[in-house]
């Protein structure tokens, strides 16, 4: 029983992180631009469907994976120039709109290109999985949180430490206030998406190997990311990885304890939980601390 | 320096500036009186970038910056403090000076640190404050770094929207006393308020607004002479 609850954790632990990253991406856009990016998905699927192509045409995972996040980034900045950039001053509700437009856009390319086929990605490390206390870890899973981490890491030491990540910071906070100083809150917005697609190529190729790649998979896992947002509070960047690891668990664990049917009735349970009695996340409100 | 030649400004199809030609001289402290809606903070925005014109031409050393944004005229030499401040409320103090050089800070990073210790020194109450979130300091330390962050930029026009609003009669002494001291080190100031016995005090000349037109212009001296703006806006009977 101890080995299986464990190896519920690793699995928890391993999808978790995913969400924590699709999560994270979700709130770090939200904080910077307001916009609640429902494409956040798509971006992990195109970025996962570019790695399918370039490690098909035999490039090595070290290159794929960069090349994969670069051309992610760049489809991220170019839609921001085509959509958001000329929707400036829409409502939140139109941006949202646009944002699910941009959705089945993406998901209508990726079918165009890629067909329906499910695609497998190579591990970034060979090797059979580690077994801790009896229960099996798949190496591609440390990746995984390795990659949540660093993303986190890096975000915290961009906004907190370097003159870009306050100029951001202060775009958020005053719009008018940043144009003042000389901030041009468009180039924040071209970055924000630059970064959004970016990290969730990164997230992507990470999975990939684990998961496997459709056309189609962006949805839920935007979802989810959007779930782990919300238990956080939607602009709490860590409460976005605590949000997705918990929500990870919960899915592990009620998926093997009780019927893997449950999985994604959770995390919708869960949103409708947080948003009727806890809009503010489940993660301390007062604490919370936009970035 | 500043020559705004017949500016409109529409908000809708309210004519909120109407066809308004002004100069600023170099080194000139120039103060804007007027009720409230009479234009002066948009004519102010105007030129800061923040507001698009519908008509004219606003030249800024001799150089046409009309239609510019806010970002391109800061980086040109003008600075406007807004009357709501728009500090960086969930920055510390250090941040929002930083943050004020913006547009140089690529150029010099390393002379920051000496820009901020000046700063410090024309604004001493600041000074200990630098860690704290912008957004718990009082109205009056609020101003200050409004003013200070402006000045980060390296301003040679200043723009101040009424400063004194909500502050204390010594506090805007104090902000007054270190207007005129930044006069004398070359900044050429605007200066919009409806706190008109300080701003005369400070003033070298006067422009008054009244619903986007300008109705006169003089130097102090002149403009409290005048029977009706002594009326209007320094609150004597006319005699």
């Amino acid at each position: 029983m101890g080995e299986q609850l464990l190896q519920l954790l690793f699995s928890g632990l391993t999808v978790g992180s995913i969400y924590s990253l699709m999560g994270l991406s979700i709130v770090s856009l939200f904080n910077i631009t307001g916009i609640l990016n429902l494409a956040q998905g798509e971006f992990v699927v195109i970025g996962a469907l570019i790695a399918v192509s370039l490690c098909s045409i035999g490039m090595p995972m070290i290159v794929v994976f960069p090349v994969s996040i670069l051309l992610a980034a760049l489809l991220g900045g170019l839609i921001e120039r085509l959509t958001i950039n000329r929707a400036r001053g829409a409502s939140n509700l139109n941006m949202l709109i646009i944002t699910i437009g941009i959705s089945i856009s993406l998901r209508g390319l990726a079918l165009l290109i890629w067909g329906t086929d499910t695609y497998s990605l190579p591990a970034f490390t060979k090797g059979g999985p580690l077994f801790l206390g009896g229960a099996a870890l798949n190496p591609q899973s440390i990746w995984i949180f390795a990659l949540a981490v660093v993303n986190f890491a890096g975000m915290y030491l961009f906004f907190e430490h370097t003159y870009w990540g306050k100029a951001v910071k202060a775009s958020v906070n005053n719009r008018t206030g940043a144009r003042l100083q000389g901030i041009n809150p468009h180039t924040i917005s071209l970055l924000a998406f630059v970064t959004a697609g970016g990290l969730g190529a990164a997230a992507g190729v990470s999975i990939g190997p684990i998961t496997m790649v459709t056309y189609d998979m962006g949805f839920m896992l935007g979802v989810k990311g959007f779930v782990a947002a919300a238990i956080g509070g939607l602009s709490n960047v860590s409460g976005a990885v605590i949000g997705g690891l918990f929500l990870g668990i919960l899915e592990a664990f009620s998926s093997g304890l009780i019927s893997s049917s449950l999985k994604d009735a959770i995390s919708i349970i869960i949103l409708i939980l947080v948003l009727l009695f806890r809009p503010e996340g489940i993660i301390g409100a007062k604490r919370e601390r936009k970035i | 320096m500043l020559r705004i030649k017949n500016l409109s400004v529409y908000y809708g199809y309210v004519h909120a500036i109407k066809d308004i030609s002004l100069e600023v001289k170099e080194g000139e402290l120039l103060v804007i009186l007027g009720a409230n809606g009479a234009g002066k903070s948009t004519l102010l925005g105007t030129a800061a970038g923040l507001i698009k014109p519908a008509a004219g031409e606003i030249l800024f050393n001799n150089k046409a910056v009309t239609g510019q944004t806010s970002e391109q005229i800061v980086s040109k030499g003008i600075s406007l403090i807004p009357e709501k401040r728009e500090i960086f409320t969930t920055l510390t103090v250090l941040d929002n000076l930083l943050l004020g050089a913006f547009h140089r800070y690529r150029k010099n990073k390393e002379g920051l640190k000496n820009d901020i210790k000046e700063i410090l020194g024309i604004f001493p109450a600041l000074k200990g404050r630098e860690r704290d979130l912008a957004g718990s300091l009082s109205g009056g330390l609020q101003q200050m770094l409004a003013i200070g962050r402006g000045l980060m930029s390296r301003p040679a026009l200043l723009l101040l929207d009424e400063p004194s609003v909500g502050l204390a009669p010594l506090i805007v002494q104090e902000i007054m006393a270190i207007l005129v001291n930044l006069k004398k080190t070359g900044v050429t100031i605007v200066l919009v308020e409806q706190n008109t016995k300080s701003a005369l005090k400070v003033a070298d000349s006067v422009l008054v607004m009244e619903r986007g037109g300008i109705t006169h212009r003089g130097s102090p001296l002149e403009i409290t002479a005048n029977s009706s703006i002594q009326e209007a806006y320094l609150g004597r009977a006319r005699s």
